[in-house]
């Protein structure tokens, strides 16, 4: 049995901020070893520039040369080589150029700006009627339950052509997935869930193609993608496209609650409404590392040798409050945001979803402050998902 | 006043859109989502340079003239 992990320090927070001893280390040697979550010795790169330098560049640092850590503990099934690259099929994270490219490029015209601009419709339908649902049944609600995991959720589903009746089960899945506390056999075991799933509505999709992402992809790339390719790539934004603004939606309420003088600037002034989610993401950080890389030659960062075949991980809260990135940056003032951060990541990994989320942001937040003004937490009942891949609230109770 | 020249390397671009957000009277994406200079000697040059420090693919390069 494998018992749960220690969190590791760069997934340690109190509240909204990152442990100081994160700030000890930015602002002294930079870089240190930590254990990560699956018990390995990793170097940890702390610094704003620092650590666009290690996304900047995959040819030092490779998403897709990580063996080890797939390694499963003992007594549990290894895979076989070819079951590996089965799993990692598709997943953009997990790869480096030229397969990197080759998918991305498949996927990029289904988020630009302007692709995103012609979902703003939709998108407010659907933060409306969640709003009208809250309203019908309380005040109390659970700001998380109705509110910040069902319109990102819904949204993904539609794009991505997943049925939305499915939600509960998969939503579970995906939460679960992420969860560290669960032993590596239980997450391992959800993860084979999740892929079957995925493997039969992509099966559904090549017998006959809908309007969605999933057939999009079928038509047009149908005869460049292999099927576990395409379950890999639809696996990956089913959980990234709602574990991830879902978050932001919790947790960013939140913290507005908290700073009511910024609340009523993000409820009281649309202009200001882009520059205040800029903040909002910076502040908040909710990928604490992203992908572990690994160095592919004997490099340096922050003056510290690192050698071939040794892991790096980026600590993303640290870097998005790195004085050098911003004066005073403990500091949430929604006034000065700018795109600037790297709570999107940073170089050719950068979210593929981070337009979508902007724009399920700059909807969501200023109507649920307008629909319910007297908006407030419940004292106590903010919940922090601590022991997840993605920080956030698991829980939200709010009046108004 | 110097002139910027502004570049961008479509091979490298990875269609993050970064740009638009930032000087969109100065890039756009095509269809496929790559990014395309729409004036390539800009006038608003603090929200270029803006726009090329922040290109997370490094697919963006100012080159100030004469």
């Amino acid at each position: 049995m494998t018992a749960a992990p220690t969190l590791p320090v760069y997934m340690q927070r109190n509240g909204f901020e990152p442990v100081p001893e994160m700030a000890e280390v930015r602002d002294g040697a930079g870089i240190e070893r930590v254990r990560n979550s699956f018990g390995m010795e990793t170097w940890l790169v702390t610094r704003f520039a620092d650590v666009r330098e290690v996304l900047s560049d995959p040819e030092r640092f490779s998403n897709a040369r990580l063996p080890a850590r797939f390694r499963r503990p003992e007594g549990v099934r290894q895979p076989s080589a070819d079951e590996l690259a089965r799993m990692r099929a598709g997943n953009l994270l997990a790869a480096d150029p030229p397969d990197h490219t080759r998918l991305r490029r498949m996927l990029t015209p289904e988020f630009t700006v302007r692709r995103m601009r012609r979902l703003e419709p939709r998108i407010r339908e659907i933060v409306d009627e969640h709003l009208d649902g809250m309203e019908r049944s309380g005040p109390p609600a659970d700001l998380v339950a109705e509110f910040a995991l069902p319109v990102p959720s819904l949204v993904i589903c539609e794009l991505l052509g997943v049925p939305y009746t499915d939600r509960a089960a998969f939503q579970q899945r995906s939460t679960r997935q992420l969860d560290l506390r669960l032993s590596m056999e239980e997450r391992i075991r959800l993860g084979e869930q999740s892929r079957a799933y995925m493997a039969d509505l992509v099966a559904r999709a090549q017998a006959d193609p809908g309007e969605d992402m999933l057939g999009m992809l079928v038509r047009e790339h149908g005869h460049d993608l292999t099927t576990d390719e395409l379950i890999g790539i639809a696996s990956l934004l089913l959980i990234a496209g709602h574990e991830t603004t879902a978050n932001m939606l919790g947790l960013g309420t939140l913290a507005l609650l908290r700073h009511p003088d910024q609340l009523a600037i993000v409820r009281d002034e649309p202009e200001r409404v882009d520059a205040a989610i800029e903040e909002l993401l910076r502040w908040l950080t909710i990928v604490h590392t992203g992908t572990a890389k690994v160095a592919t030659v004997d490099t340096e960062i922050a003056g510290q040798p690192i050698a071939a075949g040794e892991l790096v991980m980026c600590a993303l809260p640290a870097a998005n409050r790195d004085p050098e990135l911003r004066t005073d940056p403990e500091r949430l003032d929604v006034t000065r945001g700018g795109v600037g951060h790297v709570a999107f990541g940073h170089g050719i990994h950068h979210c593929l979803g981070a337009p979508l989320a902007r724009m399920e942001m700059r909807i969501g937040f200023p109507a649920l402050l307008r629909r319910f003004p007297g908006l407030a937490e419940v004292p106590g009942t903010a919940t922090f998902r601590s022991f997840s891949v993605i920080y956030g609230l698991t829980s939200l109770q709010v009046t108004w | 006043m110097a002139r910027v020249h502004v570049h961008a390397d479509r091979d490298v671009c990875i269609g993050a859109g970064l740009c638009v957000l930032t000087a969109g009277a100065v890039f756009d994406q095509d269809d496929d989502g790559i990014v395309v200079v729409l004036d390539e000697h800009p006038s608003d040059v603090a929200a270029v340079r803006d726009a090329v420090a922040n290109c997370p693919s490094g697919a963006l390069s100012l080159t100030e003239e004469g």
